[in-house]
């Protein structure tokens, strides 16, 4: 085991894959210099420009060239520095990327991973501060990818990269110094939750920082006598049915919660899905549909608390008592 | 050339009563090709002229007006004439239709439904051979439309950056779907924007096949020596509208009739008998075009349809089998 950073796990990983596999090549702006998040720290020096590409501010041909290499025998990672970037690149990613292998009847695969960091930071806006996760769970194609631990960010982008078909991976950007035991070779499989906390009246669901959250409120809720308990997604699409249909059936309630926009958001796929198979009793915790302001009160507005998470689940569970 | 005219004339029959667009109705027969054409008639030189100084190998990406280069690059012709009838044993097995016809297994990277979509993915493709040091060049086509979308100017700045093996080819019908796109784009075009990014651009008759051949030859030579990326700026005239129900009416019909008169195909057979060529030879030659298309068009009629349960297949594999 070794202590990693949640930037240092991703960094660490991208390293031993461009170690086994030549095609392995990771582009977009500033990586030389290790990414503005330090999570290329050190690659360029190993691998050389022509492995880890320093590009041009041109964020469609970015994510359209990696496209054309994947198409030629590359394995590409793409930075898009932040997920609002991406936006510019919206067509490479969805009518091209996506697409590809179906659209040509399966003749060629598309097997690129695209990291486009999301969420609050501090101070930083509105078109910095997006998590827009749904967007891309929506479109047929993409794999989805939200890592809120570094070991999960380490053994998720493994099995990304080893997906072979496009990932979409969502760092999150104020979860970068945090740090946590790696274990070395692990792979995380896509479309695997995991369950951090075991509890029996209500189940709390969420993914990237958002995690924290919930955890903390699960604490809480257990000195208030209410068991949560608390399970992390860490891929969207897929989602782990299993795991929180399994634990909804159990508890007869489910609070999701995450920063994303609650309007739309992921999270009313999931309440609905466990309301439809499970009939349990279900809540939502997420931003309201507002920008992200600059100023910290008006920035405190779109982060989700404790507090909402804790009086979410209250109003769904009564301790001991079970449908 | 003759070829891509009678897989055009062909496809276009057959596309009659299909999709409905500029306020026509859908005919109550289902067409043979329900989906949408962009015919490349008149344009036939271009993808001719260019793709002879191709190898199988190369790699293209085209637009969403590609038929005439995927059949230059050598694509089967039975199987693209499948696609567009959407049936299982087409090119991309009844998924993508005429707007994405693709043949990867000659270099063929596909079609493209949006315009200059071709543009980023061409240079990703020439970076990968460049790295992985592969001999082979990519030629990328699109439209006079193109020009004025981002993509452009970032492929083209891209492939100047890192120096890679790319021909531009800009297939410069003068038309944007149905906007003339003289008026639309500043400046004096395609070649004059490529030369400000470094990028040497050359503009020919993209109705003479030979004029284009030679200049596609000398351009290729110096991708493929290593010289960097090339652009071929080639004038010629789309003969249809913007798509296979679209009749074009919007057109000075003198500026259609003069633009009939330099008929790519034409130039080529009056060339030829004016070189001794018997004029028995050039009729074979259509006649094999016809025979060919004939043939695939049956075959396209008698080929089964997808099987629905296909609708799943190829999309990605992990979360596969969960579709709702």
């Amino acid at each position: 085991m070794a202590l990693m950073s949640y930037s240092q796990a991703a960094a660490t990983a991208l390293a031993e894959a461009m170690r086994a596999d030549r095609n392995v090549v990771a582009l977009g702006e500033d990586l030389g210099r290790g990414g503005i998040f330090a999570q290329y720290r050190g690659l360029q020096q190993e691998f050389g420009a022509d492995r880890v590409i320093d590009t041009p501010i041109s964020e469609s041909t970015i994510m359209g060239a990696a496209v054309g290499m994947a198409l030629a025998g590359l394995r590409p990672v793409v930075e898009m520095r932040v997920v609002d970037f991406a936006l510019c690149a919206i067509d490479e990613l969805v009518n091209q990327a996506a697409k590809n292998r179906y659209m040509f009847g399966g003749q060629g695969r598309v097997p690129l991973v695209v990291r486009m960091p999301i969420g609050l930071w501090t101070a930083s806006a509105a078109q910095h501060s997006q998590s827009l996760e749904a967007w891309f769970a929506h479109i047929p194609g993409l794999t989805v990818v939200v890592p809120s631990a570094p070991a999960d960010n380490y053994g998720l982008l493994h099995s990304a990269l080893e997906s072979g078909d496009p990932v979409v991976y969502l760092e999150h950007k104020e979860l970068w110094g945090d740090e946590g035991e790696v274990e070395p070779g692990l792979r995380v499989p896509l479309g695997s939750a995991r369950v951090l906390r075991a509890g029996s009246d209500v189940t709390l669901v969420s993914w990237s920082k958002a995690v924290r959250t919930c955890v903390d409120a699960a604490s809480e809720l257990a000195s208030a006598g209410v068991s949560a308990e608390v399970i992390d997604l860490r891929t969207i699409w897929p989602w782990d049915r299993a795991t929180v249909l399994g634990s909804a059936a159990r508890t007869g309630a489910l609070v999701v919660v995450h920063e994303a926009v609650q309007v739309g958001g992921f999270g009313a796929e999931i309440a609905a899905s466990a309301a439809e198979e499970t009939g349990c009793r279900v809540k939502r915790v997420g931003a309201p549909r507002i920008p992200s302001g600059y100023s910290k009160p008006l920035e405190d507005e779109s982060r989700v608390t404790v507090a909402q998470v804790v009086a979410a689940a209250r109003s769904l569970a009564a301790p001991g008592v079970h449908p | 050339m003759a070829r891509i005219r009678a897989f055009e004339n062909a496809a276009e029959i057959a596309s009659q009563g299909g999709v409905q667009a500029w306020g026509l109705k859908t005919s109550a027969k289902p067409a043979l090709v329900r989906g949408p054409l962009h015919l490349s008639t008149g344009q036939e030189a271009v993808a001719a002229g260019v793709c002879a100084n191709l190898t199988r190998k190369d790699l293209l990406t085209s637009t969403h007006r590609g038929h005439g280069h995927t059949l230059a690059k050598g694509a089967d012709v039975d199987r693209m004439m499948a696609e567009l009838f959407g049936k299982a044993t087409g090119s991309n097995r009844g998924k993508g239709g005429s707007m994405h016809i693709a043949d990867f297994s000659v270099g063929m990277l596909g079609a493209n439904g949006v315009v200059a979509a071709g543009m980023p993915i061409a240079v990703g493709a020439a970076q990968a051979l460049k790295i992985r040091g592969q001999p082979e060049i990519v030629a990328c086509f699109f439209g006079d439309g193109a020009v004025n979308r981002g993509p452009f100017l970032e492929a083209l700045n891209w492939a100047v950056v890192y120096g890679l093996p790319v021909l531009f080819v800009c297939e410069d019908n003068r038309i944007s779907a149905t906007t003339p796109t003289g008026p639309m784009t500043g400046g004096a075009g395609a070649a004059a924007r490529a030369e400000s990014i470094g990028v040497p651009a050359v503009r020919v008759d993209g109705n003479d096949v030979e004029a284009v051949d030679a200049a596609a030859a000398r351009l290729v030579a110096e991708v493929r020596a290593g010289s960097g990326p090339r652009l071929l700026h080639a004038l010629t005239y789309r003969f249809k509208g913007h798509v296979s129900v679209d009749p074009g009416a919007y057109r000075d019909p003198a500026e259609v009739a003069r633009a009939l008169e330099s008929d790519p195909l034409t130039i080529a057979r009056d060339r030829l008998v004016a070189r001794g060529v018997a004029a028995d030879d050039i009729a074979a030659i259509d006649a094999a075009a016809a025979a060919e298309i004939d043939a695939a068009m049956a075959a396209a009629a008698a080929a089964p349809l997808p099987d629905p349960a296909s609708a799943y297949t190829d999309i990605q594999n992990t979360g596969a089998g969960q579709w709702r």
